[in-house]
């Protein structure tokens, strides 16, 4: 087996065992990155690798290094990293080299980790086919006439195409799950709460939440053990001690609940992404879980919800990008107002601009009560449903996406594209952990499983993905050529 | 037509913590410009604001000093705007749920005391500053002001007069110092007042439209800026114009107001909780513990000096309106408790007239509470007169020293030997014949030519006291 084809597991083996060293590997897939044409990385960091995995190997020669020092990442350029440039995915900011760490960039160089470069995503994460990026668009490895998904579309092109043995993704409406969908890896997001959300640059701040893209739910369970934990400098995040999230990935699921949400199965479900989904349910049956029908009657109201609350608040985080401090400036500014202006009229994408409008547009004096207050409303109704159906289920599965990724350029109208995200919303309104695991193929293209779990129940999620794992080679499926 | 003006206050009290509002940089006056500035001042992507929990006990302070409702859950709001100092493009306040409620505080204006209603008071953080005249082409803006934590303090309508709105400004700035969340420097801004201002015919019930005046950074500057603006409404409203709604900046050199934008071209600021910020949830055992640590208040101080020195509701009034004044009462009274009324009226008289004259405050006085407190005691144990203590008192401003070694130097001791000062007594009766005389045939009035030859002659040592009794006793 070729190495990029390795788990993080194995890698951190073979490292430790001196079958290769960080600077080799490191080298390895810098060499796959720059052969490759998938688009997946707005900026590859050569030297600063080289760097790290130089420090890694010395580490791990002294006998010091820990289980993931020395391991090779794609780190999504929405996580501000000191001294290298971190844009979005969008012109606004390509000329911003961060003077600071996120926090969970630190925390990934605390661990040892060597960042390869920062993964192209669609601009300040708003889209789900990552077209939005001013840096073109991702192509899909298994097809790359097809998106990625979105908005970690480099990402999880950089996993699937084994580019990194892992990368770090954010989800907002389902940008880490869509995506790990679409290009067949296991994708986690964790608990609103979970990973600290300072430096990640904000889109929707009550819905953000970065999480890791892998080839299989132990390598997630390993990289989140780095990244998750409360950070002082975040006040959303939980005041909670982070578990090993490895510890119970043996455990039995003998007995598990699953609940399926008939919501999640009805008009616009394409009918082998159904069947494929249905087939991993039984799967879970063979291995001793029970199935029962739940409902969330309030997730048809997810996607009008979502597209409220989310361009609020983005209205209100993307106003410091107005020219004057860092950023793009417009050329001869002829007073205030055309600075403005023209710096966020000429540095904003278009999907970007439409979602500034809607928040914009819905936070106004009259209408506030109508559009925020309600989506307000309606987020706690989605809260409740779930809910309950955890009363009754310990997990709830059902398709990731409602399609297999779509031809690059073929969804032009906004509001088609918005339904992409039909099935993901909810986890993000409610604040759920949400997964999303290789469950097979349609039309050749990878399909995934979406398991939703209640709050911090990442450590069962994990669990229940990585003995999916144990009986199915979905995850360990690689596109041909490589 | 006889007019009422109405007029309610705004108050912002910059809260004098050390860091700002929502990060770690220090709030210093005077710094480098933008050498206080963190990532999170700058609004750089990706910061995140962090409540410094200062902020919150101060503000609950000034909420229990004033009888306030205190919202134990209170929630920070956007306010979205664009401006270069403001750097996120918005401002974190509060709108809905202020973390102080209503509450009220008593005004004293001559003999008449008066209750003004507290609309509210929330926390926010302050914008940076613009400097339009330092570039001929650019606006340079300064950061170091942006983050630092403002508690704005809104008054009901409750104010009649320009000087009822200073009384009630006074009254607040001294509480904010009394409780210690504010330094009160009104020259640095850390104390500012926007007054809202708008009159109606005498005896109507509905408010007329208001003007908002902001830029006043002294008491002065707001009863005159008040008093423009009744005049400049009074004289639309009598020509049959309109009041229009709108926001105007006080020259306090051109002594006028000008419009600087009106209600058509108001913000519309898109106001909603910050999803950054959990909401404040203030426990039941941080309300106690604030209250127990609440200082003695002025009305209560007030009342303390009445009955503990004796001292008149007037005189314990003046003293407890700024707490420096108290504070240097109390210094003063710890070796003089037996001159309460005496060092009560040489701070009101002698120490304050000097401050008026060279337009100092309490605090850069060049005489201490120490200081003066002895000069007192001389007065007290008779070494000098009180006519002399004041000359002893200019040359202890003008820095010539200690009260005892200026009574030393310039032989100012007060003359009590009875012996030296009957002799001179004697003296100018026998050379004053008909003034004798005069005092004799029951001209009482004369008794002070007396008095007055013998300060001549004595160059105002002798004991005033017993000059006047032996003068009585001789002249009899």
């Amino acid at each position: 087996m070729s190495i990029h084809h390795k788990t993080i597991a194995q890698l951190s083996q073979g490292l430790s065992s001196g079958e290769f060293s960080s600077v080799e590997l490191t080298q390895h897939y810098l060499d796959r990155i720059n052969a490759s044409d998938l688009n997946a990385f707005i900026t590859v960091t050569d030297e600063f690798a080289m760097k790290q995995a130089q420090a890694a190997d010395d580490k791990i020669a002294k006998g010091v290094g820990g289980i993931l020092t020395g391991i090779p990442y794609a780190h999504k350029d929405i996580f501000c990293t000191n001294g290298v440039k971190t844009s979005a995915g969008s012109k606004m900011l390509d000329n911003f080299i961060s003077p600071y760490d996120a926090t969970v960039s630190h925390k990934l160089n605390q661990a040892d980790l060597v960042m390869l470069g920062k993964a192209n995503m669609d601009e300040f994460a708003m889209g789900s086919s990552n077209e939005n990026s001013y840096y073109g668009d991702v192509k899909n490895p298994w097809n790359v006439d097809k998106i990625p998904g979105g908005s970690s579309g480099g990402s999880a092109a950089a996993v699937a195409g084994r580019l990194a043995p892992f990368a770090t993704g954010t989800d907002t409406g389902g940008s880490i799950r869509q995506p790990s969908s679409l290009c067949g890896i296991t994708g986690l997001k964790p608990t609103y709460g979970r990973v600290s959300r300072y430096g990640m640059i904000a889109y929707a701040s009550s819905l953000d939440q970065a999480g890791p893209m892998t080839q299989t739910a132990e390598d997630a369970a390993l990289v989140l053990n780095v990244m998750a934990g409360f950070d002082e400098k975040d006040s959303t995040s939980a005041e909670r001690d982070v578990e090993d999230y490895t510890a119970s990935l043996n455990d039995s699921i003998k007995g598990l609940t699953i609940g399926l949400p008939k919501e999640f199965f009805s008009e616009g479900l394409d009918d082998e992404v159904a069947s494929q989904v249905m087939a991993a349910v039984k799967e879970f049956e063979a291995m001793g879980a029970t199935v029962k029908e739940v409902s969330l009657p309030n997730s048809a109201y997810a996607i009008p919800t979502y597209y409220i609350v989310a361009p609020c608040e983005c209205s209100s985080n993307l106003s410091r990008l107005d020219g004057v401090r860092y950023g793009y400036r417009c050329e001869d500014p002829k007073d205030l107002e055309d600075l403005y202006l023209r710096s966020r009229s000429e540095g904003f994408g278009e999907e970007v601009k439409r979602r500034i409008m809607i928040g914009a547009y819905a936070l106004s004096a009259g209408y506030y009560d109508a559009y925020y207050l309600k989506a307000q409303k309606t987020r706690h109704l989605i809260s409740e449903d779930f809910k309950k159906a955890f009363k009754e289920v310990d997990v709830i599965m059902g398709p990731v996406s409602p399609t297999t990724a779509f031809d690059l350029g073929s969804v032009k109208d906004p509001v088609s594209m918005y339904l992409a995200d039909i099935y993901t919303l909810s986890a993000n309104l409610a604040g759920l952990p949400g997964m999303s695991i290789p469950a097979g193929f349609a039309q050749k293209l990878p399909v995934g499983l979406q398991l939703i779990g209640n709050y911090w129940s990442e450590s069962k999620l994990l669990n229940i993905a990585h003995q999916f794992q144990q009986q199915t080679d979905w995850h360990t499926q690689a596109p041909q050529e490589l | 037509m006889e007019w009422e003006t109405v007029i309610g206050l705004e108050i912002h009290a910059q809260l004098n913590t050390k860091s700002k509002i929502f990060s770690a940089a220090a709030t210093q006056y005077g710094a480098e410009p933008n050498s206080q500035a963190c990532a999170v001042d700058l609004g750089l992507p990706g910061v995140l604001p962090v409540l410094n929990k200062e902020v919150v006990s101060k503000a609950v302070k000034f909420g229990l000093a004033v009888d306030a409702h205190i919202n134990q859950r209170n929630v920070f709001d956007r306010k979205n705007y664009f401006y270069p100092d403001l750097p996120k493009g918005y401002q974190i306040s509060q709108l809905d749920w202020p973390i102080v409620g209503e509450g009220e505080i008593e005004i004293t204006l001559g003999d008449t005391t008066k209750v003004v209603g507290i609309t509210r008071a929330h926390l926010e953080e302050d914008a940076g500053k613009s400097i339009h005249d330092l570039y001929d082409d650019y606006t340079a803006v300064d950061l170091n002001r942006a983050g630092t934590p403002l508690l704005e303090i809104v008054s009901d309508p409750d104010m009649r007069s320009a000087k009822e709105a200073v009384a009630y400004a006074k009254k607040i700035h001294a509480l904010v110092q009394y409780l210690e969340i504010c330094d009160g420097n009104m020259q640095e801004g850390s104390f500012r007042c926007d007054a809202n201002v708008s009159i109606r015919p005498m005896g109507q019930e509905e408010l007329g439209t208001r003007a908002e005046l902001k830029n006043i950074n002294s008491f002065k500057f707001l009863e005159r800026a008040i008093n423009l603006e009744v005049e400049r409404q009074q004289d639309i409203l009598e020509e049959g114009g309109k009041v229009a709604q709108e926001t105007r900046l006080y020259d306090a050199v051109k002594h006028e107001t000008r419009s600087m934008r009106s209600k058509e071209e108001a913000n519309d600021y898109r106001y909603f909780p910050d999803p950054d910020l959990l909401p404040v949830e203030i426990s039941d055992e941080l309300m106690a513990q604030i209250k127990q640590e609440l200082p003695e208040l002025p009305q209560e101080k007030k009342a303390r000096f009445i009955a503990e020195f004796g001292l008149s509701e007037y005189d314990a009034d003046v003293l407890t309106s700024q707490k420096p004044m108290a504070d240097y009462f109390e210094k003063m009274i710890v070796n003089n408790a037996d001159h309460a009324k005496l060092c009560a009226n040489w701070i009101m008289g002698e120490l304050s007239a000097s401050l008026n004259k060279h337009q100092l405050e309490l605090v850069d006085a060049p005489i201490t509470a120490d200081d003066l407190s002895l000069l007192v005691n001389r007065i007290g144990d008779d070494t000098i007169s009180g006519k002399i203590a004041k000359d002893v008192f200019k040359a202890m401003w003008d820095g010539e020293g200690s009260a005892d070694e200026i009574i030393e130097a310039q032989g100012l001791k007060q003359m009590s030997d009875t012996g030296a000062i009957e002799a001179i007594v004697d003296e100018i009766i026998a050379n004053n014949a008909p003034q004798v005389a005069q005092f004799k045939s029951g001209n009482e009035k004369i008794l002070g030519f007396f008095v007055g030859q013998a300060m001549k002659a004595t160059q105002g040592k002798a004991n005033p006291k017993l000059l006047n009794e032996m003068l009585r006793a001789k002249l009899k």
